[in-house]
């Protein structure tokens, strides 16, 4: 028999936080996925929540094209707040 | 230890087309800018191949590593060490899934690895080979074998594979209860009765050298080290991990009034560390050949384990067939 599919697991840690990638495990489906997820992921009350997702249904970008995609926000300083020049005496913005 | 390269060949170079010298280049110099390499990016087949044996083994260590102390479970001599010690095996249950998780994503199968395992084609480390005789055994690893693992793994969680490093800062959170509840159980046996003392006392001079050699072959017979310390792999090498656990432990031993059964031990104020006596190397190599006290035992058990679970992993998959069938119909 070969392996049970791997589901991504995802753990809330508590009210008012995204739940974060923690890990996966192998499950045949997303009921027992759930549950291996809770016992290897949350034996010290890391989490309030937890999500299982496929793993095969995460599109991810290609660390190849990593420069395509994200160098060109290096050189747009002008979106933040510290390019600009306002005088001290100046309050309040 | 879980880490160290079990064999004493170099590894051979890699076979197949030569790489990219432009991205060999490019990987070089990432790792030894202490960046993280992810599963998708680019790295050397070298690499790969040691990360999936180094991890492999490692959670193979864990797993294993659940047999000399599942088999004090119902032996715990109260209710509250029998909840420790529940709680510290499925602790390493899951560090060994952890593990498996971090190694498949260089595209080795949970499969191959288990198989791996169960057909002795993989190595794991050589202090889970020695027996658990007496309750005292079962403080003496929480104390000394958790206490060289967890010295072994704090540095890799700076490791440049970034899944193997978020293993390890995950298992780290957990390592330091398996060894605080050891050395909490030896105290109580070194503080005990004159029988518990002697208990106390044997199980330390049986574990005390085994646990040195979880550190694996002096530097000298390490023919990987530093190539794996290139590439950030492993932080520090075998010996001097050894000599920071001899320096760490001894005090405790004498806290406890336990003698370390090592004629050769001394204070050594220049160096600002002990000076001690050779590890029997032989009987190092003949472990990881697989001539351990009870390397047999462990393996059968393993197998049993793997077969006699093998309708509950069937029963799970046809229900799950099932399922899909209903809502197909
Ligand atoms: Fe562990
Ligand atoms: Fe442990």
């Amino acid at each position: 028999m070969s392996d049970w599919p791997l589901w991504e697991v995802f753990v809330r840690a508590k009210g008012g936080l995204a739940h974060r990638h923690v890990g996966s495990v192998h499950a045949p489906d997303a009921e027992l996925a759930l549950r291996h997820a809770r016992d290897t992921y949350t034996r010290r009350q890391e989490g309030v929540s937890l999500w299982v997702v496929a793993s095969a249904a995460i599109i991810a970008s290609d660390p190849d094209q990593s420069g395509e995609l994200f160098e060109p926000a290096a050189d747009k300083v002008y979106r933040h707040p510290t390019f600009y020049d306002i005088p001290d005496v100046v309050k309040h913005i | 230890m879980y880490t160290t390269e079990l064999g004493k060949q170099p590894n051979v170079k890699p076979i197949g087309p030569a790489e990219d010298p432009a991205l060999l280049e490019a990987f070089e110099a990432r790792v030894a800018a202490d960046e993280f390499i992810e599963p998708k990016d680019w790295m050397p087949e070298a690499y790969r191949r040691t990360l999936v044996r180094q991890i492999s083994q490692h959670a193979h260590s864990e797993i294993v590593g659940m047999l000399p102390e599942g088999n004090w479970i119902t032996r715990a001599p109260s209710l509250r060490r029998k909840q420790i010690l529940l709680a510290k095996v499925q602790d390493e249950a899951g560090h060994g899934l952890y593990l498996y998780c971090a190694a498949e994503t260089l595209g080795t199968s949970r499969e191959e690895m288990i198989e791996a395992l169960h057909s002795g084609k993989a190595k794991y480390s050589t202090i889970f080979n020695y027996p658990t005789l007496t309750w005292a055994d079962i403080a003496a690893i929480g104390w000394l074998v958790d206490g060289a693992a967890i010295m072994n793994q704090v540095p890799l969680q700076r490791t440049s594979y970034g899944p193997y490093a978020r293993a390890m800062v995950r298992v780290c959170k957990e390592e330091s209860f398996h060894q605080r509840q050891g050395y909490e159980a030896m105290t109580e046996l070194a503080n005990g009765t004159a029988a518990q003392k002697r208990m106390a006392q044997d199980a330390f001079n049986r574990w005390w050298w085994p646990s040195l050699m979880m550190f694996g072959p002096p530097d000298e017979n390490s023919p990987n080290t530093a190539q794996s310390m290139r590439w950030r792999i492993k932080r520090d090498t075998n010996d001097e991990l050894r000599q920071k656990f001899v320096d760490i432990t001894v005090p405790q031993a004498e806290y406890l009034g336990l003698t370390v059964p090592d004629s050769a031990l001394k204070w050594n104020d220049d160096k600002g560390g002990y000076d001690f006596g050779e590890v029997d190397w032989d009987e190092f190599y003949a472990v990881v050949r697989g001539e351990g006290p009870v390397a047999r035992e462990r393996m059968t058990a393993r197998r049993e384990a793997w077969e006699q679970g093998a309708w509950v992993r069937e029963a799970a998959a046809a229900h799950e067939a099932k399922r899909r069938k209903r809502a197909a119909a």
